[in-house]
């Protein structure tokens, strides 16, 4: 940067930026990009984005680390094989067995699946160079939400019969009259609105979580300039930026497990009958 | 917010799913899924059920361990309260052997006594008798010589005066006798 570029930010210029001089606060357009790749597969318009790509990062690490952690498996737990046991239990015993009892063991594998792949999917958020929550953008979301949707309600039939709708909609312990308010909301609630609210919890906590590191990250960078009002202002925004990471990674896990949790509720719903 | 309209126009909402995002998610979730399952879940789920497997192996070997301990201990009860009682009697045994060892030696000692005091009575008594003998004889010589010279006469004939001696003491004794029935 010459002298006098430094002179004028000194001055209050703001050629750090682009165009303008205002602060140039991030939009819902920093959830788009541009396609990397672009094929048509059957008739369909496939755009490889960063996000997508990022997803199967995801994928291919979740795999990588599970599949080199458990396969050989010892009876002694050694190196990362005592990491992925932890998680696993955590699965097992704090999520599947809490919820479902004893026949969540069967549901393990799933929501072992859901926990970890959310999981690292919202890491990416705070993952230098990735820097992007694939859960953010909704379609992933909605498409894990669609998965637990498709698992519970079949399952619930399964397992219950036809019933199982009337035990969803229908509570013991109220009077009769009652029904003619309970049944529409308990319908709406359990079936139609479940599946949306799942995905949309996560998927706004991780939108919004990106957001906020992009606007401090940005301001960050924005208000740098060699004088007092430039120093204090960039500086205390990037330790809101590093304050913020740390929250976002809290916030990362926790979704990861109400994500996970939820799901073992809706399949409890199914499995046994109250 | 006109940005934000113009997006929503173009379709790229934050809220829109787009179809191939939609199906890509659900593919990269089923293959991590299908994944996991198959390569890395029964790994560690054998793990723990052996771990359990050995876990509850060693607790039924430490209860029967303990089993077998318990068992030991009471053997070793039993054998010392026997042993116990095993020796309250030999010391019951001894104190009995002890008094009629006791007993014994009295009982000889009593029966040595006896003994030693018989057979002094019986020295006793001989010497009486033969002192009495020869008193008899000397007290009878003297008695005759005595006599022999207050009457002047002779006596020598020693057949008579024995006769004489002995017939007096036979009178004495007879007297003796007499009055010591009538005492």
């Amino acid at each position: 940067m010459s002298a006098s570029a430094l002179l004028a930010l000194s001055e209050g210029s703001c050629h750090l930026v682009p165009e303008g001089c205002g602060f140039p606060a991030p939009n819902t357009e920093i959830f788009n990009f541009d396609s990397v790749v672009e094929f048509s597969l059957f008739g369909l318009e496939f755009h490889i984005t960063k996000p997508l790509i990022l997803l199967l990062i995801g994928a291919l690490l979740i795999v990588v680390f599970f599949v080199l952690a458990f396969r050989k498996a010892k009876i002694v737990p050694r190196g990362i094989q005592g990491l992925g046991e932890y998680g696993y239990l955590f699965v097992r015993d704090g999520i599947a067995r809490e919820t479902i009892g004893k026949a969540g063991d069967q549901f393990v594998p799933l929501l072992f699946t859901f926990f970890f792949f959310v999981w690292v999917l919202n890491i990416m958020s705070i993952l230098p160079f990735a820097q992007f929550p694939v859960t953010s953008r909704f379609a992933i979301p909605v498409a894990f939400a669609i998965l637990v949707y498709l698992v519970w309600v079949p399952l619930g039939v399964k397992k219950q019969g036809l019933v199982f709708f009337k035990n969803m909609t229908m509570p013991p312990d109220v009077p009769k009259a009652m029904y003619v308010l309970l049944v529409p909301i308990e319908i709406l609630s359990n079936f139609i609105v479940r599946p949306f609210t799942h995905s949309v919890r996560l998927f706004a906590n991780m939108f919004a979580g990106h957001m906020l590191l992009v606007t401090f990250s940005v301001a960050t960078w924005y208000l740098l300039s060699p004088n007092i009002v430039g120093i204090i202002g960039s500086g205390a925004s990037f330790v809101v930026t590093v304050g913020l990471t740390g929250f976002e990674l809290l916030i990362q896990g926790l979704q990861a497990y109400v994500f996970t949790l939820l799901a073992a509720v809706y399949i409890n719903d199914a499995v046994n009958a109250h | 917010m006109s940005h934000a309209m113009s997006t929503l126009a173009e379709g790229s909402s934050v809220l829109a799913v787009p179809i191939d995002e939609l199906i890509i998610g659900l593919l990269a979730f089923l293959i991590v899924f299908w994944a996991l399952s198959k390569l890395a879940l029964p790994g560690i789920r054998k793990a723990l059920e052996e771990r359990t497997a050995a876990i509850e192996g060693g607790i039924a070997r430490a209860e029967e361990r303990e089993a077998q301990a318990a068992a030991l201990y009471s053997q070793y009860q039993a054998q010392l309260a026997e042993a116990r009682t095993e020796a309250a009697q030999i010391r019951a045994q001894a104190q009995a052997d002890k008094s009629a060892m006791v007993e014994e030696a009295r009982t000889e000692a009593a029966e040595a006594a006896a003994a030693v005091t018989a057979r002094a009575e019986a020295a006793i008594s001989a010497e009486r008798a033969s002192t009495v003998a020869s008193l008899r004889r000397e007290v009878g010589t003297l008695a005759v010589t005595l006599a022999g010279k207050v009457v002047g006469e002779s006596l020598h004939d020693d057949a008579r005066a024995q006769a004489t001696v002995d017939r007096f003491i036979a009178d004495l004794e007879s007297q003796a006798a007499a009055s010591g029935t009538s005492a």
